[in-house]
């Protein structure tokens, strides 16, 4: 049988109406499969937004993340850390999606060895970081302000210089947290021509 | 003769050796036999304060804390905000005019390769109980003692 044979009987019997099952067969069992296939979708989402899932690359866990260890998000006195999800991708639910379709390109970057060494890293760390910068001032540091919202900075517990800069250039708006708090988790890049560092 | 001087230069060694090993116990607080248990880490000094300068030519020390802060070839965290251009809106105080000199005394258009990395000379501060008792006297005290005499 042809493919496109197969493909016309397939057809043909998802129009016809169904003569052996029962009407509530059908809806409850397709009520029933709903729940599993969205369920299974959500579960295999969350497993792919974890920290093990990420390292378990090792262009992840040999760079990038070696170098998120020292940082105050990773090893501070209160105990509370933010894993790669939570800066690196957005928590509600369709940004979230977008962000994980996107984020498909890397399986071609893995397949291709595009930064499996460190040398490649390096020469494509600035590219990199560029995207995310861009990512985070976009929505505002929409990531940050997860877990740091402004409303809820006591300034007065704050350093001197960091409430003042936070009141001039973060309560107006003029910056959003990206804008000062580049390479706050990570290594930075080659920073000549950027903005603000020279 | 030569079997005694061998001797002599083994007992020198020897109790220069134990000298030693008793002012690294005044130091670290056991023998060097010992492990102690270490001091708790002091927090870093994190005022904003700027601090009087022991002598003209000290390096002024950091008043706040730089944990993580990047110094290397790719970039340098300290001249976002005291670089001259980041001034106006850090409100930090700008690096010294005399970072801008090479080594022949010619002044550059940005900080001058050697005076790169800052960390060589400018320190933040501990709020750690110093370990052995300082004598250092500022040279006004010293001179306004003389002036007395």
């Amino acid at each position: 049988m042809s493919f496109f044979g197969f493909a016309r009987d397939v057809g043909s019997a998802i129009r016809r109406p169904s003569a052996t099952f029962s009407l509530g067969f059908l809806a409850f069992g397709g009520f029933v499969a709903g729940i599993v296939f969205w369920g299974a979708f959500n579960w295999a989402l969350e497993l792919s937004n974890t920290e093990a899932f990420c390292v378990s690359c090792h262009e992840m866990r040999d760079n990038v993340f070696e170098e998120l260890k020292g940082t105050i998000h990773y090893t501070n006195r209160s105990g509370v850390r933010a894993t790669c999800p939570d800066c690196h991708v957005p928590h509600e639910w369709t940004n979230k999606i977008a962000r994980k379709t996107a984020a498909t390109k890397e399986l071609w970057g893995k397949f291709f060895g595009t930064i499996s060494t460190e040398a490649k890293f390096t020469a494509m760390r600035r590219e990199l970081a560029r995207h995310e910068w861009a990512r985070l001032k976009a929505n505002d540091s929409l990531e940050c302000r997860n877990c740091h919202d402004l409303a809820f900075m006591d300034f007065t517990l704050q350093g001197k210089r960091a409430s003042e800069q936070h009141d001039r250039f973060l309560a107006s708006g003029e910056k959003t947290c990206i804008d000062c708090h580049r390479g706050i988790a990570h290594k930075l890049p080659d920073m000549s021509g950027i903005e603000g560092w020279n | 003769m030569r079997g005694f001087a061998a001797g002599l230069a083994v007992l020198v060694l020897l109790s220069w050796a134990s000298a030693a090993e008793e002012n690294i116990a005044t130091l670290r607080g056991a023998a060097i036999s010992d492990s102690p248990d270490p001091a708790p880490m002091a927090g870093v000094v994190n005022k904003d304060l700027r601090q009087v300068r022991n002598y003209p030519e000290q390096p002024p020390t950091i008043p706040h804390s730089i944990r993580d802060y990047q110094i290397d070839l790719r970039s340098n965290k300290c001249l976002t905000c005291h670089s001259r251009t980041a001034t106006g809106e850090s409100q930090a105080p700008m690096v010294s005019i005399t970072h801008f000199m090479d080594r022949e005394g010619q002044f550059l258009a940005s900080v001058s390769p050697r005076r790169y990395f800052c960390n060589q000379c400018h320190v933040t501060q501990s709020e750690a109980r110093p370990s052995i008792e300082n004598t250092f006297e500022d040279i006004g005290s010293i001179l306004s003692r003389l002036r007395r005499k």
